[in-house]
């Protein structure tokens, strides 16, 4: 399972005394789950705190007189709108809108952003983002960073009993608390939390004073993709790819109006054309009926038989207590309520359209 | 007397008077991490080697379980359609998948004891 061209994450030896069992993802050896298993991992992390190592993601510094601008041609987003340490959820599109990857950015600075991007597409977004850069006077760096994000209820206090006050800082702004630290308030779970990256040395510090506090335990991948999943959120190369639009995708609120109508990003014209004839499938959330999960790929059918899209995440909620899923069906199937039908292996299994997300967002906004 | 026998697939095999009660092993149920959904085979589907019997869902993945040798299946484990978990806390008593009627006794002979399938997991 693990090539020679696998990646590791630089405290994999942590991991290892910790007992977890790792799997491939998105070309690196990570960390899957731990002894708990999936399930106590998923339920911990939002009763209290899961810290999960998401170093194989990847930060890059934008800077420079131009970066604002580099960001607005790469992305449907006034950067130099934003406030200092304020973040934005944004896409690297196409010339199609197909969204390239799904990103943070947040600006530090006057001239100064960090941008977070997916583990799958870190090699992509740079040569992506260091091509477009050679027509503005802005540089891009990727930083070294080891990456842990802290999820639940108790993040917050068990950063503070680690000496890492978090008061004042709200969901979706980030901050430089030491040198060479980016911290956010923001996750993948749907539960208040922080991301932070830091130099390894530091990381393995803090490591040791959260895994001190009861509250804490490291929660793998499989707990991190079953609670974004309840939340809501997309994982991109499943739910988001390059021939999907934000339009389709229902996020167009991260698309600020004015960017919509008169901004110069890369696929604006054809996010213009698809807002206009309007998408033809669009993403919903997806409950079905029983205990039998339906899974990524399956196809989806109406009353009568007739296809009427697919799924892209499935499989199952350990707060809701029941499957969970999302895909996308055609525009006339989007409602709440409506009841179609998963293929799972040869047998249909009724699955109702639902709002998302299954499981509350509980962030601090304010 | 019953005698147990193991497959490279990771399954158990309880024979008693031509009937094999058939499971996942520990090792197995560890590997595949917390189970939410058995997906049982009909009463008297007829299996050959290899074929799919039974299908076991944890929270992030589907898993086929194969027919260990040839037979017809006479009974499934219905209590794991309200609690699948009992495969992971009890995978090789409570946590049995189905009971089949061997159609070749003979296939046993090529199956693993204990002893030989411990080696097997190292």
């Amino acid at each position: 399972m693990t090539g020679e061209d696998t990646k590791h994450l630089p405290l994999e030896d942590l991991h290892n005394a910790a007992g977890a069992r790792f799997g491939a993802f998105a070309g690196w050896s990570m960390p899957l789950t731990y002894p708990a298993g999936v399930m106590k991992e998923h339920l911990h992390t939002r009763e209290h705190a899961g810290l999960f190592d998401i170093s194989h993601m990847k930060l890059f510094a934008v800077g420079g007189p131009g970066a604002a601008a580099l960001l607005d041609r790469a992305c449907p987003l006034d950067a130099g709108a934003l406030e200092i340490s304020q973040s934005k959820y944004t896409f690297f599109l196409n010339e199609a809108a197909g969204i390239i990857d799904d990103l943070i950015v947040t600006r530090l600075g006057d001239n100064r952003f960090v941008v977070v991007a997916n583990a799958g597409n870190a090699a992509e977004d740079e040569k992506h983002l260091s091509a477009l850069a050679a027509d503005f006077d802005a540089k891009v760096e990727p930083l070294d960073r080891v990456f842990l994000a802290i999820q639940g209820p108790d993040a917050w206090a068990a950063l503070a009993r680690a000496s890492i006050e978090t008061g004042s800082l709200l969901f979706m702004h980030g901050v430089e608390p030491r040198q060479n630290w980016f911290m956010s308030r923001s996750g993948y779970t749907g539960e208040d939390g922080f991301e932070i990256g830091l130099p390894e040395a530091d990381a393995r510090d803090l490591v040791a004073k959260l895994l001190q506090d009861e509250r804490v335990q490291w929660v793998g991948l499989a707990a991190r993709d079953s609670l974004r999943l309840e939340a809501g959120l997309c994982l991109h190369g499943q739910d988001l790819t390059p021939e999907i639009d934000a339009a389709s995708a229902g996020l167009m609120w991260a698309i600020p109006k004015e960017v919509r109508a008169s901004g110069h990003f890369i696929g604006a014209d054809a996010l213009r054309s698809i807002l206009e004839r309007g998408p033809s499938q669009k993403r919903v959330g997806l409950k079905p009926d029983g205990r039998q999960p339906v899974r990524a790929g399956a196809a989806l059918v109406d009353a009568d038989g007739n296809a009427a899209g697919h799924v892209t995440s499935g499989g199952f909620g350990p707060s809701t207590g029941h499957p969970v899923a999302m895909g996308y069906v055609s525009t006339a199937l989007v409602k709440p309520g409506t009841r179609l039908f998963a293929d799972v292996r040869g047998t249909k299994i009724p699955v109702d359209v639902t709002s998302l997300p299954f499981t509350p967002h509980r962030y601090r906004k304010g | 007397m019953a005698n147990t026998y193991f497959t490279e697939d990771h399954e158990w095999l309880r024979v008693e008077g031509g009937v094999a009660t058939v499971g996942i092993t520990d090792y197995a149920q560890e590997q595949l991490g917390d189970l939410v959904f058995v997906e049982l085979p009909e009463i008297g589907r007829k299996l050959a080697k290899g074929d799919t019997a039974v299908v076991v869902e944890s929270v992030k993945a589907a898993s086929d379980v194969y027919a260990p040798v040839d037979g017809e299946i006479i009974e499934a484990n219905t209590s794991l359609s309200s609690d699948p978990s009992l495969v992971n806390s009890a995978a090789t008593g409570d946590g049995w998948l189905w009971k089949m009627k061997l159609s070749n006794a003979s296939q046993l002979d090529s199956l693993m004891d204990e002893a030989a399938y411990k080696a097997h997991i190292g």
